[in-house]
């Protein structure tokens, strides 16, 4: 059982719901983003999605567009993302997953992707442009190499789609809650309750929503029906503010963590 | 071999690579499109449409003193620039809003480079009493004014896209993005033979019109098929469109390429010449990556050819050594343009020039008995502005 499968296990023992923070790793820098990391995990987070960074986000809104830049002007690439994880396994054990696009991963070879990640104890992947159609290899190589191979589904995905991709995806699935990119929202639709429903019904895996969550009181609320929530942009947002004071970033993003992993971890 | 297969792939080339939130959406389309298709009423409106509306057939002109000038074989050019609108583009709006009607969309949007694709979408919009939305790289608004102006009179909301590049690649990000929003009421207007499947087959389709009218006009002139077919490549429309009729025919097809400052320079847009496997705007073809994987940014003078990545089925013609593929620098292009300006009196766009002056190239190296037919893609009025810039 990897981390990301045992974490869920100890959640569900203490009957709590799963707070996945999400941040582009390499912005402000890479030493930030450990510690970023680690500030998160303080604050209560569970579980830690590192974006790699690309070059066309065709996923994402303008908040995590912007941070995908900033970090590639930093020259961030997968191999200096996976030396940051295999540096932060010497000081945490909190399951970490790469968000990435598909044409890095290609580009690096998926049988080297899934050994590093492997490796390197990355936890999971999500991969926002592979839908599981195009996704047998790295099914398949994520089984091999027990790193698990999440998939998203959507408010427009279908009774069948939605059946398979429950089949297929390993750790969790990840619902979409909004037809969009990645980003803030004030309000979420109505559909999420009984979409997820739609999809707890098909599987025992733990669904969690993301896209647009970035308050506690929407964390709080969706936590009621899901098995977590991702907050994305919310969190990037923070670091975007304060790039430029350390202290005062890591400070505002502990606080911030804190309040999430209240609203989910008391839903 | 039929391609693509039942899965969008074009050999190893092609597939649905998008956000989940887009598959219902593409697999409504493959249906629809399907249906559409069989469907005689379809058929029947999109011909008139292309008709009387569009003006088609384009002519198969024989270019008489560009040939003298040559001293070779015979050029032939395919008059897509007499189209309305002016360019190639409309036979595929035309078709895929057809196809929106069909699937009670309201609102088209589509991504531009040049602004021909834009302009022939917002046309279609206006015709069909549609909502249009166009997306258009920052860069690209600037260089292309004029279409930007006829895109707003025909009633379209023309949004700048200021992310990446400025171009087409940036362009075509912003649409997907809105299509993942809009998805239910939106249809997207993919421009060329690039994006997920059923795209590049519903556009290549769409477009093979401009290669099954050649096939005909050609044995009526020549009494034979042509020796080589010649067209430009930015994504390869107007290349699958004269090409595809030809694929069974022993007929030379080469793409042109936008070699910009050089093949050997960082600034080109010469995609299968140079690029490598990988996946972009959703499907699996050649691109221009780094080492990283990060999508290089094109360099063109035609900002039709300014683009990263090319449609899966002109690499899997590539790959299996079916059509070939080279690739013509900027100055070379304004060189082709001023060519067919003063020996034709026709004035053609910066991307077509590619494949003017290569063709050209061609027939001075062939003997007089060969013929060439090069797709004139569009007309170029909108590139005035910058071959008057250009120092011609």
């Amino acid at each position: 059982m990897n981390r990301l499968d045992r974490k869920f296990k100890e959640l569900n023992l203490r009957n709590l719901k799963a707070f996945a923070a999400y941040i582009t790793a390499g912005d402000p820098g890479l030493d930030v983003t450990k510690r970023i990391v680690l500030a998160l995990e303080e604050g209560g987070a569970d579980i830690i999605e590192l974006g790699i960074p690309f070059s066309d986000p065709l996923a994402d809104g303008p908040t995590i567009q912007a941070a995908s830049m900033r970090a590639l002007k930093k020259r961030i690439n997968l191999e200096k993302v996976f030396r940051l994880v295999k540096d932060l396994r010497k000081v945490t054990q909190i399951p970490v997953l790469f968000m990435t696009y598909y044409n890095p991963v290609l580009k690096y070879g998926l049988g080297r992707f899934f050994k590093k990640c492997s490796s390197n104890g990355v936890d999971g992947v999500i991969i926002p442009d592979l839908p599981q159609e195009e996704a047998k290899d790295v099914v398949t190589l994520g089984k091999d190499m027990r790193v698990a191979t999440i998939f998203l589904a959507a408010p427009t995905s279908t009774k069948d789609r939605i059946r398979s991709i429950a089949k297929v995806s390993r750790g969790f699935i990840y619902y979409v809650s909004l037809t969009g990119v990645t980003g803030a929202r004030a309000r979420l639709p109505q559909d999420v309750t009984s979409n997820v429903k739609l999809i707890k019904a098909e599987t025992r895996k733990p669904v969690l929503v993301g896209f647009g969550v970035s308050t506690a009181g929407q964390a709080r609320s969706i936590s009621r029906i899901a098995d977590g929530v991702i907050v994305g942009s919310a969190i990037v947002k923070i670091i975007e503010e304060s790039a430029g004071d350390t202290r005062r970033l890591l400070s505002r993003i502990l606080k911030f963590s804190k309040k999430l992993a209240k609203a989910v971890h008391n839903a | 071999m039929m391609v693509p297969n039942k899965r969008g792939y074009y050999g190893e080339f092609g597939g649905k690579f998008v956000p989940e939130t887009l598959m219902a959406a593409l697999d409504e389309l493959e249906k629809e499109y399907y249906k559409a298709k069989r469907d005689k009423h379809f058929i029947a409106e999109l011909r008139l449409y292309l008709k009387e509306y569009a003006g088609r057939p384009t002519s198969l002109y024989f270019a008489k003193r560009l040939t003298e000038k040559m001293k070779g074989a015979k050029i032939y050019l395919k008059r897509e620039d007499l189209l309305h609108t002016g360019a190639h583009k409309i036979n595929n709006t035309l078709g895929q809003a057809l196809l929106a009607l069909r699937m009670r969309k309201s609102r088209l949007i589509a991504e531009t480079g040049a602004g021909q694709h834009g302009v022939a979408t917002a046309t279609v919009a206006a015709l069909f009493g549609l909502d249009c939305e166009i997306f258009m790289g920052d860069d690209d608004i600037k260089r292309q004014a004029i279409n930007v102006f006829k895109m707003k009179l025909l009633g379209a909301k023309v949004t700048p896209v200021h992310s990446g590049s400025r171009t087409l690649k940036d362009a075509m990000n912003e649409a997907i993005r809105d299509w993942v929003t809009y998805v239910r009421a939106t249809y997207y207007v993919i421009g060329s033979v690039a994006g997920p499947h059923p795209y590049p087959m519903v556009v290549r389709d769409f477009q093979a019109v401009i290669g099954k009218e050649s096939k005909r006009q050609i044995l009526a002139k020549e009494r034979r098929f042509p020796d080589y077919i010649v067209a430009c490549v930015g994504g390869g429309s107007n290349a699958i469109g004269i090409f595809y009729p030809f694929l069974e025919e022993k007929v030379n097809l080469i793409g042109v390429e936008a070699a910009g400052a050089g093949l050997n320079t960082d600034r080109h847009a010469a995609t299968l010449c140079k690029g490598s496997l990988g996946v972009l705007h959703g499907s699996k073809s050649y691109i221009l990556q780094d080492r990283d994987g990060q999508i290089k940014i094109a360099h063109s003078i035609s900002a039709g050819l300014d683009y990263p990545g090319v449609g899966p089925e002109h690499a899997y013609l590539k790959r299996r050594g079916r059509a070939k593929y080279v690739a013509v620098k900027d100055k070379e292009a304004l060189e082709g343009f001023k060519m067919l300006t003063e020996l034709e009196g026709i004035i053609p766009a910066l991307e077509s020039s590619h494949a003017v002056y290569y063709a050209a190239r061609l027939a001075k190296r062939l003997p007089k008995d060969k013929v060439i037919i090069t797709c004139l893609s569009g007309r170029g009025d909108k590139d005035i502005d910058i071959v008057r810039g250009s120092n011609l």
